[in-house]
């Protein structure tokens, strides 16, 4: 299945609603395509809801990778929510915990952003 | 006595290649018993070997081919993926969990490879270039004789 994202925003933060396979291709394509423009556009504070992601491969959580990347460099913020079982699991034996900020759910991530 | 059981098919330097060859072990997978679970491991770790294949054996070069061999083996199914790129050493392959390394974007899909296998080996291939070996354990009580 192929990656759709929509964008919406909760007040000065703008939530992307990920479904589908993060994938070397269209997938990994379409999130840094995304990720580009909000930066661009100047949003600072970026929520990647993931739960209908049900698979990422090692070329999607690279984009995830590079996604972090663009936002911080933009002194921005970027959370993960929602992950699913199997995409928690490769975030969880890649190590990339320690990088990115995963959020339980939605409240949570809102209120985690720095002012 | 097992007998060993096996497919072969060679595949275009394509990104679709990479969903066809998950595709076609993963169906091996679920007819050889595995849980919905190991299915979905093995065909993770074929998808990183092609991947593995496409972008860094062949270059993505059009010309060259891409064999995926899946064998029931005794008590083992073995995917072998080979490329027609230089070769390589796993140990110039650089370690994805090394803190210098975990904002890499790319370099993980050995890694998982070796994750979701039992074993891994790279070996040279038949036509020079790398041939990834991998093995899972069919579930127990399933011979290879007389399945798939």
């Amino acid at each position: 299945m192929i990656l759709r994202g929509t964008c919406r925003q909760v007040g000065d933060v703008s939530v992307v609603d990920f479904s589908g396979r993060i994938t070397l291709g269209e997938g990994s394509a379409i999130l840094r395509r995304m990720i580009k423009e909000l930066v661009q556009q100047g949003h600072a504070k970026i929520i990647l809801n993931l739960e209908d992601v049900d698979y990422i491969d090692s070329s999607g959580i690279g984009e995830l990778v590079v996604a972090h990347g663009a936002v911080e460099s933009a002194n921005g913020e970027l959370k993960l929510l929602n992950l699913t079982r199997r995409v928690r699991d490769i975030v969880q034996i890649t190590r990339l915990f320690t990088i990115f900020d995963v959020q339980a759910d939605e409240a949570s991530a809102l209120r985690s952003f720095r002012n | 006595m097992a007998t060993t059981q096996s497919l072969e098919v060679t595949l275009e330097t394509l990104i679709e290649s990479i969903d066809l060859a998950e595709r076609i072990v993963k169906r091996v997978a679920e007819a050889s018993g595995f849980d919905e679970d190991d299915v979905h491991r093995i065909g993770m770790a074929v998808r990183e070997g092609v991947i593995n294949a496409y972008n860094y054996g062949n270059s993505q070069e059009r010309d060259k081919k891409i064999v995926l061999t899946v064998e029931l083996e005794g008590e083992k199914m073995v995917v072998h993926i080979a490329d027609e790129g230089p070769g390589f050493d796993l140990s110039d392959v650089p370690d994805p969990l090394a803190e210098e390394n975990l904002l890499r974007t790319s370099g993980r899909g050995i890694f998982l490879i070796k994750a979701f296998m039992d074993e891994f080996s790279v070996q040279r291939g038949p036509k020079g270039g790398a041939e990834i070996v991998m093995t899972k354990k069919l579930p127990q009580s399933v011979p290879a004789s007389g399945r798939a």
